[in-house]
């Protein structure tokens, strides 16, 4: 049995972050399906938010305004303590990673350089060119590597071993030796990363599968504001690869079929640079109104910024057309078309990490604290990883002294032989395959629960992915144990897609007011005094049970939200 | 520009297989398979997975050249699987094999276990101790300086390609290397001597023989051969200061 004190699952900026506090106290390990360097932070591109007042245009920025805008771009459903708390440690968050070596993009003075991004009213977004997660990533995996923090890779974590509310461990498939194994702690971390891929047109990496935030749900944690997902308004059409904000925040501007700059109908204030939620409304109404080009996309065009400032700050947004898209931004404006993009719900937590579970606590895009509230404002994706890694791992490091008692094995051993149970049963049973309920969830996500959403659609979704949940007991694993054997994985995972798209869509359903990204045609108003409130979704005795949950509003008064 | 209308080839792929755990030789597997021109490897591969074969094993995350996955041999040719585009190869057969120079798992899937251990050999973090209040200054120009190994994903192409690899197992190799330059050469660093002797050998940098295969695969224009050169010039003027500052009762 794998034992350490603290388990920290998914190696990206969040888990990381989590360990690398920890590890001077504690015996940690962290736990991922992939090598960390290969997790989803690391195609961020833009950059981390801080009001540290590097541009000429900056000097006036504060924490304050910082957590103002947060807030605003939030449509005020972000608990506004832990978004102050967030926009406050934000400087000196920047300073550590630079310290500890991230190589961030220089202006003249030497100084950290930063640019515009949407919903910010200074240039606040620090940034290493277009390749900021790249680098942040790298940086504390190097710091991961020396302080010698134990890495458990291609081990995929498939159940939470839970009594009596308590944590006690995880089931995890060891990829490379083909079998599953046993972990106890006495806290763990997830930090587990999005669900994006319960939509086809993701911007996601393909193992965002929402696998950590299914299994938190399945083991008893809440999840939260589900049907609040980020659609990014640039993704490069056809295949959905991430477009950055900052080749807007850089001046690109966007057009449609015929030339014309729209965004001046829809912002006139911030233009391109409005939130995400409203340009990305923006495109899809020209798109729908039949103003955009075949196929259903607009233009981003960067060529007036010149072949010198596209290769020195937009270096990988180049690569990413000239590789996939087959054109150069330097010569040709990019197609884009809207994408999903963030999952600003996940795991019920609070502004510490801690879960409805005991001892299981989670950080970055898989929990919820709420601090983006029902839109997330760009640059400020990465600034939470970071910032709540480090919180979580000084909550727990905060227990020292009374730290929860040693897990029971033999829970942790019952839950994996339930598990080998399971594939037992499934196998080499003739019965559906997993990747076409999976598909058709992705298509019923997609089609149903997008951009613009009406009662009747969300219903029907619902619906269907109900009798999708009813079908995947007969789903069949043609693969024995052994290594590498990814059906099994995503035969796993499926399950918690399910469950995530249906409470996805029954949120949606439910609320019946357009805030932040959730726009409803048939109820296109915010509601405060109905809505301003959390979804907060369980299992009871396996079917789904919404609650609501207030809104942490002390410091900022909600106001109407225009740009 | 639109995928719905692209002509849909049938395309024939003769996959490695083979699994470390069984006692069985390796052998290809031929599939086919209906593929759009713009359509990737790695999809293709995916589409395989799901539809014909739940067996077949390969690495994957990002799809978008970023995340260092999908390193693979596609027709003879280094490559992420992810940004090699049918439409691009100039043929409907396709042959793919693991990562050459690694002890490979199952099919695609290789140990990375020495490509790690070899790029931990340089103690891959800044080693100097910075406690400015704000952030310590770097000029554009010194920024620049690290920009190209910066970029560096950590995919092991460079590392499958080099030819150096077979003939010396413990050559630290073209990433580990340009790694090290990345922090020898980052204008904040400092107390890297020891690490920039420890590659002053046969198995570190002088195990190059610059015949920059590294370079041709590199998906992200790292240029690894680039930052060797770059160890070796600081490890000769380390040795030239060195030889200034001996005290003669040395000799």
């Amino acid at each position: 049995m794998i034992r350490h004190d603290v388990l920290v699952v998914g190696g990206g900026l969040a888990g990381l972050r989590a360990a690398i506090g920890l590890a001077e106290r504690w015996d940690v390990a962290v736990i991922s399906k992939v090598h960390p360097v290969r997790s989803h932070s690391v195609a961020a591109q833009g950059g981390i938010n801080a009001a540290i007042g590097n541009a000429p245009e900056g000097r006036d920025d504060t924490p304050e305004q910082h957590a103002l805008e947060t807030v605003k771009g939030s449509d005020y459903l972000a608990d506004q303590s832990a978004v102050a708390t967030m926009c406050r440690l934000a400087p000196e968050t920047i300073y550590e990673l630079e310290h500890w070596g991230a190589p961030f993009s220089r202006f003249a003075d030497g100084t950290i350089a930063q640019r515009p991004f949407g919903g910010a009213g200074f240039p606040r977004t620090c940034y290493a060119a277009d390749r900021t997660g790249h680098v942040l990533l790298h940086t504390l995996y190097e710091q991961t590597v020396k302080r010698g923090i134990k890495v458990y890779d291609d081990c995929a974590v498939v159940k939470i071993a839970v009594d009596e509310g308590r944590y006690q461990g995880l089931v995890v498939y060891d990829l490379k030796r083909g079998r599953l194994e046993a972990a106890a702690s006495r806290f763990c971390v997830l930090a587990t990363g999005g669900y994006g891929r319960i939509y086809r047109n993701s911007t996601n990496a393909l193992i965002n599968t929402g696998s950590g935030v299914g299994a938190a749900l399945l083991a008893g944690a809440a999840v939260k504001d589900l049907e609040f997902v980020q659609f990014h308004p640039t993704t490069q059409f056809g295949t959905n690869i991430l477009i950055t904000e900052g080749a807007r925040g850089e001046g690109g501007v966007l057009l449609n079929a015929a030339g014309r700059r729209f965004m001046e109908r829809y912002a006139p204030g911030l233009m391109e640079l409005a939130p995400r939620d409203i340009v990305a409304r923006a495109i899809q109404t020209e798109i729908n109104e039949g103003r955009g080009f075949g196929g259903g996309y607009v233009h981003l065009d960067l060529r007036h910024l010149g072949k010198r400032k596209i290769v020195k700050r937009l270096p990988g947004i180049r690569e990413i057309c000239i590789d996939f898209g087959g054109i150069d931004p330097v010569d040709e404006p990019i197609p884009v078309q809207p994408g999903q993009h963030y999952s600003m719900g996940g795991i019920d937590c609070d502004a510490t990490g801690r879960t409805a579970v005991e001892n299981l606590y989670a950080a970055g895009e898989c929990a919820c604290v709420s601090v983006h509230g029902a839109n997330r404002l760009g640059g400020n994706s990465l600034l939470e990883t970071v910032v709540f890694g480090r919180l979580v791992a000084e909550a727990i490091d905060a227990r020292r002294d009374d730290p929860p008692p040693e897990p029971s094995e033999s829970v942790v051993r019952e839950n994996l032989a339930e598990v080998t149970g399971r594939l037992d049963r499934l196998a080499g049973r003739n019965g559906v395959a997993h990747h076409e309920i999976r598909e058709r969830l992705r298509d019923l996500l997609t089609e149903k629960v997008g951009i613009f959403r009406t009662a009747s659609a969300l219903a029907e979704a619902a619906a269907e992915i109900r009798a999708l949940r009813d079908r995947y007991p007969a789903v069949s694993l043609r693969t024995p144990l052994g290594p590498f054997q990814f059906e099994i994985l995503h035969v796993l995972e499926l399950e918690s897609l399910l469950y995530l798209g249906e409470i996805t869509a029954r949120g949606a359903l439910a609320r019946r007011e357009s805030r932040g990204s959730h726009y409803r045609v048939d109820h296109v108003e915010r509601n405060d005094r109905g809505w301003l409130k959390h979804t907060v979704a369980r299992l009871d005795g396996g079917e789904i049970a919404l609650r609501y949950a207030d809104v942490d509003v002390g410091l900022y008064e909600p106001k109407q939200r225009s740009y | 520009m639109s995928p719905s209308n692209e002509v849909i080839d049938v395309v024939r792929l003769d996959v490695f297989r083979y699994d470390a755990s069984r006692d069985e030789p390796p052998r290809f597997q031929t599939y086919e398979l209906a593929a759009a021109g713009s359509t990737s490897v790695l999809e293709m591969l995916l589409k395989l997975q799901d539809e014909q074969d739940p067996s077949l094993a390969f690495r994957y995350a990002c799809r978008g050249a970023v995340c260092g996955s999908c390193a693979m041999s596609i027709n003879g040719r280094l490559n992420l699987a992810c940004r090699v585009l049918l439409k691009n190869l100039d043929t409907d057969r396709l042959v793919i094999e693991p990562l050459p120079r690694l002890e490979i798992i199952k099919d695609l899937v290789v140990d990375m276990a020495p490509f790690w251990e070899k790029y931990e050999r340089i103690r891959p973090w800044l080693h100097a101790q910075i406690d400015d209040a704000r952030e310590s200054r770097v000029s554009q120009r010194q920024r620049e300086r690290i920009d190209r190994y910066v970029h560096c994903i950590l995919c092991g192409l460079c590392y499958g390609a080099c030819p150096m690899m077979s003939r010396n197992e413990s050559f630290t190799g073209p990433a580990a290397l340009a790694k090290l330059y990345r922090f020898a050469a980052d204008s904040r660093e400092n107390g890297r001597r020891e690490t920039l002797v420890q590659e002053d050998a046969h198995e570190g940098v002088w195990g190059c023989r610059t015949i920059t295969r590294c370079i041709r695969v590199c998906p992200k224009n790292v240029r690894p051969t680039d930052a060797i050169e770059g160890v070796r010039r600081k490890l000769l003027t380390q040795r030239i200061q060195d030889a200034f500052r001996r005290t003669p009762h040395e000799d």
